[in-house]
């Protein structure tokens, strides 16, 4: 069983937990992520540069796709009992959600690692692009990190 | 065929989407991006360095050999930055 919605609005993570949850309530372990926009650009708060807002464009159709695939990568791999993926596109502030994903399996790990593994991989497959504003108004497209392409390369091919 | 631009490759040939008609001799995502970076000042910009942009073949992942003989969809875009 797989949630899969991509979506302009704004998600309540306690609600969407809880319904999880809910539906799910024989399974042993439940892990959840949630991704927000930070109000800083850079590894720390202390160096970084302050953000005002953010936007997400995203490939209609192409995001839906690459979040299946992922998502049915994940439950080869491991034995799961339920997956909820939310990814938002559209504008952001400081502080709201992007991404949510819910993992169900019969015990911890597996819903853990194919928690990770989902965010690792969407972070290099799905078709997101971030653009970031700052306080003086000036806005820069994100560029991909290598560090992304490492953590998804952990868990091999 | 139907091209789709995202992110800054959007923004630099100025379109989000044209439908274009490829000689034969372009078969592969490498041979399109080299095609359409001649249709205008905008795609010469965003294609001049092919290695910064990706390719989807029908909303699929595709590396520049990946052939578009059969393709009805063909995006460009830079690295995916979501999450």
């Amino acid at each position: 069983m797989t949630d899969i919605r991509v979506q302009r609005e704004p998600f309540d993570s306690g609600a969407e937990l809880n319904r999880f949850l809910k539906r799910n309530a024989t399974s042993g372990g439940v892990a959840s992520f949630v991704g927000q926009m930070r109000d800083f650009r850079g590894t720390d708060r202390a160096h970084g540069q302050a953000l005002a807002a953010m936007t997400l464009e995203h490939y209609p159709g192409m995001a839906e796709r690459q979040l299946a695939d992922v998502l049915a990568e994940a439950a080869r791999r491991w034995s799961i009992d339920d997956v909820c993926v939310i990814h938002r596109y559209g504008e952001f502030a400081p502080g709201d959600p992007i991404v949510l994903v819910i993992t169900a399996a019969a015990h911890r790990g597996p819903a853990f690692d194919a928690c990770a593994f989902i965010m690792d991989w969407l972070k290099t497959k799905a078709p997101f692009w971030k653009r970031e504003q700052t306080p003086d108004g000036k806005t820069a497209w994100v560029e991909a990190m290598e560090s992304d392409d490492a953590r998804a390369e952990r868990w091999g091919q | 065929m139907t091209v789709l631009y995202f992110s800054w490759v959007k923004e630099k040939i100025g379109l989000s989407e044209e439908t274009v008609t490829p000689p034969a001799d372009v078969q592969t995502v490498a041979a399109l991006m080299a095609w359409l970076a001649g249709r205008s000042a905008g795609h010469a910009a965003a294609f001049a360095d092919t290695r910064t942009i990706k390719a989807a073949v029908d909303q699929v992942h595709a590396p520049p050999t990946a052939s578009i003989a059969d393709a009805r969809e063909v995006a460009f875009f830079p690295p995916v930055t979501g999450g």
